[in-house]
């Protein structure tokens, strides 16, 4: 028990070592700072409007003032309020969905890259059968065949495609410190497998999974943005994604509308701009630390 | 004196490159045994195959064909059980000691892992005294190096600690590859010491895989040194180093910058061929570089024995 | 003896490090003679590759912190960048521990030798030197085809040499070498050696200075051998001193943990030395080999700093040798 204790401290001490090596880079800090304005906007703006995202407000098409401090849509939607609803929607999705495929990538990769030989062959045909297959059009094709769609599955269906690239990647991170001695001394150490890809392996790769994440992450808000658009989003609710396509579907910049189309797009822009830099800033840090090992 | 390790027809091929891509047979049916209680070294040039046959012999590495039978037992069809007990006897020790160790743990790690594994009914304080007195056996503080991360260590103490963690698991037969390669000179010699050491008191044998000839000279038991993936010649020190048979023998024997004795005349030399030529050859791997070769080494020279120990494979000693 | 070709005075080179200024060279003084090989022993850390490093090109993070590298009125580690680059492969040469690795693989070695020889010397002849270059090669067994090559397509063995053909084409009085043969094999070693001395006798190349940490090496080719500990020099002798009779309690148990052959653990018991060397962020006060050493005097080699005295022809910096 004791030794667990202290590994567990050990893991801690390295976990916070690499939150403060990570923080010292300016790009870093920027990102999350951006991302942690989103969060707390998605998680404390419900509560600072009165009106349901869905809600009949009484004012139609009207320009920003206190009351709608981003106007109202053509149906009487009170905009702020549905885009502090559509960004908890679409953080979810995000979250959920990345953290899936990150998941699924990640295992694949250890198992495969580990292993090697017949299993590594099997899911590798998996994983390049999945990589060909045009996703969008699956994704297409699995939303429409579901009557209900929530967050939930929508998150569902995005954690299962997106996995195959991270997959490939893990794999080959884990096949080359597969041949490092450290890793040779925990087989003469006689582990199993499962230990030393999680004991040995994973931790070197601490980093790398964290920055793979934040991708997987963006990619899947991104891809959420997309299935809305097109109208395969979410069948009750809001999101960013929903809000952007009845912004297109009901002409808003024709009709001069500004502030029903841009909020939604420009959140989205600069989400995923604030995970690009933040994943660029994260390089920077870790990759000349890889180097130099 | 039983025997421990037999090599069978020891092969290994590596693939180079994809697509239009040559074979390299890096092993080549390769024949030997390593005895309990002795120090077995394996000599060789870079790209002679040694560390392939480190890593055989240590279950890292499948061969391609033949076996490595560790008391009887092909090593590749242990059962489960069986490979738990295989490592509890057969231990082995890298070239580099900075990547032997994970960075992201201190070095106690692979210290508890012994016990945690092979040992796990010791009790904790059983488990620290022992842990002390393995390193201090290697001439380490345990104060010292208890705690602290592998960069915060040096290459000597970092060695010293992967042989205080081989001696935990009280191993029949060390491989070890290189193990001194990377120290400095004047430290060398107290790791050999301690290799020696553990073969008189407590008959652990070791197979020292290396390039240096002074060193496998100085505590060796038996040689066998190789060539391109195959013996050239093996037998006793004193038959290999003072009686050396065959021509790449003599050569690198010729090669070693000594101290009791200057060079004289300019050693003559033939360029080497292209690698993968050398590899294709299916006669003698040395005859482009030697001297004495002749129109009979276009075939592969049969390991000979000349001597009760000692044995060579070369046309010029070939019993026909 | 001839005259001395490079005096080098109480040099110090330091270098940053994350962990503060590393004193890598702190007050190294010796001479390297006309048509002498002179041969530089240590273990890593000693402040060797440093110190010949910062002959050819004296650059962050190496900072220089006093003294003098002479060379013909030049002091090389002072000298403005102008002046050096006059002198840089054309009086003084380098062959780099890893030089072929670091080389533009795209690059021909025919181009490495024109982009050489015109950042040194734009005016010189660049067909003569081509001409001389195939010459050389043949001299180190090489084909002259080997100008058209690429640096990938050379085994370990032949890059050396080529390099060391590359290197001296302008006919350089000094040649700086850095453990040149720690990569190579057995057999290769001893062909790159013998090249090296063939080259001075043949007059390609003045003098030579080779750091390495290998003794028997230098014991074959060197004429004269400095030692150096931690940034400094413990013992300058011939080579035959210096391996038959070290006086330098630390050259002592170098030349002592010298494996060699005809020597076997059963028959003779070799030791090596325990601890290691001084943290050269914050080296000890006095003698810096004093705590690993056997013959310590307390009190006198761990306050003060050995005098540097001759004795037998040889230079050797410690308590014991000193006359009291």
């Amino acid at each position: 028990m004791r030794i667990d204790v202290e590994k567990l401290h050990g893991t801690l001490q390295a976990f916070r070592e690499g939150i403060a090596l990570a923080l010292s880079n300016w790009k870093v800090r920027i990102g999350l700072g951006i991302i942690a304005f989103f969060v707390f906007l998605a998680l404390v703006g419900p509560y600072l409007t009165p009106y349901k995202p869905l809600q009949f407000t009484g004012a139609i098409n009207a320009p920003p003032s206190p009351q709608h401090p981003l106007g109202t849509n053509s149906f009487g939607y009170d905009i702020f309020s549905q885009l502090v609803y559509g960004l908890r929607a679409s953080l979810e999705v995000g979250l959920l969905g990345g953290a899936l495929a990150t998941l699924i990538g990640v295992v694949v990769g250890f198992v495969s890259g580990y292993k090697g030989g017949i299993v590594d062959e099997g899911l590798m045909m998996l994983t390049n059968i999945l990589l060909v297959i045009p996703t969008l059009a699956l994704l297409i094709i699995i939303a429409a065949y579901l009557p209900y769609r929530g967050v939930l599955i929508e998150s569902l269906i995005i954690g299962l495609t997106a996995w195959p690239w991270t997959a490939r990647a893990v794999r080959a991170q884990t096949m080359s410190l597969r041949n490092r001695e450290f890793v040779h001394l925990a087989i003469l150490t006689a582990l199993p497998s499962t230990r030393i890809i999680f004991e040995e392996i994973a931790p070197n790769m601490a980093s790398y999974i964290f920055m793979v994440f934040i991708l997987q992450f963006g990619g899947a808000i991104l891809y959420a943005v997309g299935l809305d658009f097109i109208g395969l989003g979410p069948t009750k609710g809001i999101s960013l994604g929903l809000m952007l396509q009845q912004a297109v579907l009901w002409n808003a910049i024709q009709l001069g509308l500004w502030w029903w189309a841009i909020p939604p797009g420009l959140v989205i822009t600069l989400l995923i701009t604030a995970l690009y830099i933040v994943n660029t800033g994260l390089d920077e840090v870790f990759n000349p630390r890889l180097r130099r090992r | 004196m039983s025997v421990l390790v037999r090599a069978v027809d020891l092969t290994k091929e590596f693939r180079v490159g994809m697509i239009g891509g040559f074979r390299i047979i890096a092993v080549d049916e390769v024949n030997f045994e390593v005895r309990e209680g002795e120090i077995f070294s394996i000599v060789g040039e870079s790209g002679s195959g040694k560390t392939t046959i480190a890593r055989m012999m240590l279950r890292l590495l499948r061969p391609t064909r033949g076996a490595i039978l560790y008391r009887g037992k092909d090593v590749w069809k242990l059962k489960r059980r069986e490979i738990k007990w295989f490592y509890r006897e057969v231990q082995g020790i890298f070239q580099d000691p900075y990547a032997t160790f994970n960075p992201v743990h201190k070095v106690d790690r692979v210290l508890n892992l012994v016990f945690q594994v092979f040992y796990p009914h010791t009790s904790e304080r059983e488990r620290r005294e022992r842990i002390e007195e393995a390193l201090k056996s290697v001439g380490l503080n345990p104060r010292e190096v208890l705690g602290k991360y592998p960069h915060q260590l040096s290459g000597g103490q970092l060695q010293r600690i992967a042989i205080a963690r081989a001696l935990l698991i009280k191993p029949k037969l060390l491989v070890a590859d290189e193990p001194v390669s990377m120290l400095d000179a004047s430290t060398r010699i107290d790791v050999l010491n301690i290799l020696a050491e553990l073969r008189d008191r407590e008959g652990v044998s070791t197979v020292l895989i290396g390039h240096d000839l002074s060193l496998a000279y100085y505590i060796s038991d038996r040689v066998l040194v190789l060539y391109r993936g195959s013996i050239v010649e093996m037998g006793s020190v004193e038959d290999v180093f003072e009686k050396p048979l065959h021509p790449y023998t003599e050569m690198l024997l010729e090669s070693i910058p000594r101290v009791d004795k200057k060079w004289e005349k300019r050693m003559e030399f033939k360029a080497e061929a292209e690698e993968r030529e050398v590899y294709a050859l299916s006669g003698c791997r040395f005859a482009p570089r030697c001297p004495y070769a002749s129109s009979k080494c276009a075939e592969r020279p049969p390991l000979t024995r000349v001597d009760k120990e000692h044995y060579v494979a070369c046309w010029l000693y070939a019993k026909r | 003896m001839a005259r001395p070709l490079l005096t080098i005075e109480n040099l110090r080179v330091y270098y940053d490090s994350p962990r503060g200024l590393v004193k890598a060279v702190d007050g190294v003084s010796f001479e390297v003679m006309e048509g002498e090989i002179l041969g530089i022993a240590g273990e890593s850390g000693c402040g060797k590759s440093t110190l010949i490093h910062s002959l050819i090109l004296l650059k962050p993070p190496m900072k220089y912190a006093g003294g003098k590298a002479l060379y013909s009125g030049v002091n090389l580690v002072a000298a403005p960048p102008s002046v050096m680059k006059r002198i840089r492969y054309r009086e003084i040469s380098i062959i780099p521990q890893y030089a072929m690795n670091a080389a533009p693989p795209a690059k021909r070695i025919r181009d490495l030798v024109r982009d050489l020889v015109r950042s040194a010397d734009p005016d010189a002849d660049i067909e003569e030197v081509f001409e001389r270059a195939r010459e050389r090669l043949k001299l180190v067994n090489l084909s002259p085809r080997v100008l058209d090559m690429y640096p990938v397509e050379l085994s370990g063995g032949m890059k050396q040499r080529t390099i060391m053909v590359v290197s001296t084409l302008l006919n350089p009085k000094l040649l700086l070498a850095d453990e040149i043969t720690s990569a190579l094999d057995v057999s290769t070693q001893r062909v790159v050696l013998e090249l090296l001395k063939d080259f001075r006798d043949r007059g390609i190349v003045r003098s030579v200075i080779f750091v390495t940490h290998d003794l028997a090496s230098l014991y074959q080719i060197a004429d004269r051998i400095v030692v150096m500990y931690a940034g400094k020099v413990v013992e300058i002798g011939s080579a035959d001193k210096i391996i038959h009779d070290p006086l330098h309690p630390y050259t002592k148990a170098l030349v002592s943990s010298l494996p060699r052959l005809g020597v076997h653990y059963r028959r003779q018991k070799l030791s090596g030395l325990a601890g290691h060397p001084p943290d050269l962020v914050n080296p000890p006060p006095g003698c810096r080999f004093a705590p690993r050493c056997r013959y310590a005097i307390a009190g006198l080699c761990n306050r003060e700093e050995p005098p540097t005295v001759e004795v037998d022809g040889r230079i050797v910096s410690c308590w014991i040798y000193a006359k009291r």
